[in-house]
């Protein structure tokens, strides 16, 4: 009864404490797909780059992406808190330190998906490309990155759910996203009742939610190359299952 | 050894123009280094072992138990796999009082990279030619010399590669110890600049550490990768 009785109160803890876990939450969420959005660009920039058969281009995209893949997320973010201010750069938020450090470092390892999914395009296209004499932005744009980017989205998932689960370090520097508003939380309930209970759930279902989106994307992405269903059709009542690379699991 | 400080944002350091002090620098890397070789190495090597083992188990399990448990097995990796480890730790940080930080580490670290590596393994598994089934039931082995004698020891070879990838990225995870106070080296790092008001150096090197252990490894993972390609 004891027990039952410690619950009742967790959940009328949980029902007052709602709206703070929400805003958290929400800002976990804006964190993720904000950060999501940076390490996005600067995989594709640093992709390219990685790709391109120019030493001036590959060699310092290799430094960039070592370096930031080698280096720590947390030692990136404190160096973003600390050490970016000496040099007069001085971020006025919290949130623009997070996406910064979940930016570069996921961005890095994006980029060795942009790069590996740039090479397994097939030669042929490649040397179509050069026969028809298109630009070099016209290739890409139209025929190159459509096909990589069918073949990136897969390892692309797997690191957009990375950058969630890394979100709950921010923090540490000072916001108040869901991870905060746990600690919050737990002082008023227990460790198991808000971290294992809401916070676990919630991040899950955000995960899989993630991963879902992802899924579509891979499903138009193909549809547009011809192979597969369209998004539609899938969607549709009576839906045939598609063909995914990513997996449920989030597992590479 | 440096006393830790319980950590607090701290205000913004005032851009000066002294960035880097290379004496400051020379008087902080051996306690820096030592974290690094206390604790940062060995978490990585008691989660690893941990979860090489747990992994390889979870993999069998998936393929051995009856559908509704083994359902229930992979949701229950999913879960830990899709879940922040930041969170994982608190849990067990605030659940288990009783339990010494550097355990929890062990622990969440072995479970939630166990749940990575059976993935590995599970394609090891599978990979393993389907006539090599069909001859040991030819040979009536049981079960457990077929997974002991046939399967593993094939399985095992093509999944090292990618068990060493993990190992790697469960050292650059070591840092988030951090919310639960071990003084590994990020912390000792960050707690050398909260007494000193000198943050460069502390968490530069920290990185640089990092750096310099992760790179090598992960180079010559890739060349082992590329030699067992080339084998097979």
């Amino acid at each position: 009864m004891d027990w039952l009785d410690q619950q009742q109160q967790n959940f009328d803890s949980l029902q007052n404490f709602g709206p703070r876990l929400w805003d958290g939450f929400l800002l976990t969420v804006q964190l993720t797909l904000v950060g999501a959005a940076m390490a996005f660009v600067i995989a594709v920039i640093l992709g390219l780059m990685a790709g391109s058969p120019n030493l001036w281009l590959r060699g310092p995209a290799r430094i960039i992406i070592e370096f930031f893949r080698g280096t720590s997320l947390l030692v990136q973010l404190f160096w973003v808190y600390y050490v970016l201010p000496l040099f007069g750069l001085t971020l006025e938020s919290a949130f623009t330190v997070g996406v910064i450090a979940l930016g570069v470092n996921y961005g890095a390892y994006g980029a060795e998906a942009v790069r590996a999914s740039l090479t397994s395009v097939a030669s042929g296209q490649w040397e179509a490309t050069v026969a028809l004499s298109m630009s070099w932005t016209h290739k890409i744009r139209r025929v190159i990155f459509p096909q990589a980017w069918a073949l990136m989205i897969p390892s692309l998932a797997n690191l957009l759910v990375h950058l969630m689960k890394g979100s709950a370090i921010v923090y540490i520097v000072g916001l108040n996203d869901f991870n905060f508003e746990l600690d919050q939380f737990r002082r008023v309930t227990s460790a198991w009742f808000s971290y294992a209970f809401v916070g676990l759930i919630g991040y899950f279902a955000f995960a899989l939610v993630l991963t879902q989106g992802m899924r579509l994307l891979e499903v138009r992405a193909k549809h547009r190359l011809g192979q597969g269903l369209s998004l539609r059709e899938i969607l549709s009542p009576a839906p045939k299952v598609p063909t995914s690379g990513v997996q449920p699991g989030g597992a590479s | 050894m440096i006393p830790l400080v319980p950590f607090t944002a701290d205000p913004v350091p005032e851009p000066t123009g002294n960035v880097w002090n290379w004496d400051f620098a020379i008087e902080i890397f051996p306690d820096i280094l030592r974290a690094f070789l206390e604790v940062t190495l060995l978490v990585t090597v008691v989660g690893t072992v941990i979860a090489a083992l747990l992994g390889l188990v979870i993999a069998i399990l998936l393929r051995v138990l009856p559908r509704p448990f083994a359902f229930v097995l992979r949701w229950a990796a999913n879960f830990i796999r899709m879940t922040p480890l930041v969170v994982q730790l608190l849990v067990l940080y605030y659940g288990f009082t009783w339990m010494d930080p550097l355990t929890i580490g062990f622990i969440v670290f072995g479970i939630h990279y166990a749940t990575y590596m059976s993935e590995v393994y599970r394609a090891g598994i599978d990979s393993v030619p389907k006539g090599q089934w069909e001859a040991t039931k030819a040979l009536s082995m049981s079960a457990g010399r077929t997974w002991r004698r046939v399967v593993i020891p094939q399985a095992l070879r093509s999944t090292i590669p990618s068990l060493g990838n993990y190992a790697i990225s469960m050292f650059k995870d070591t840092p988030f110890l951090f919310v639960i106070s071990v003084a590994e080296m990020v912390r000792v790092a960050q707690t050398i600049g909260a007494q000193t008001f000198r943050y460069t150096e502390a968490i530069t090197i920290a990185g640089l550490i990092f750096l310099a252990a992760s790179y090598p490894t992960a180079l010559l993972i890739n060349r082992l990768e590329k030699r067992l390609a080339y084998a097979n």
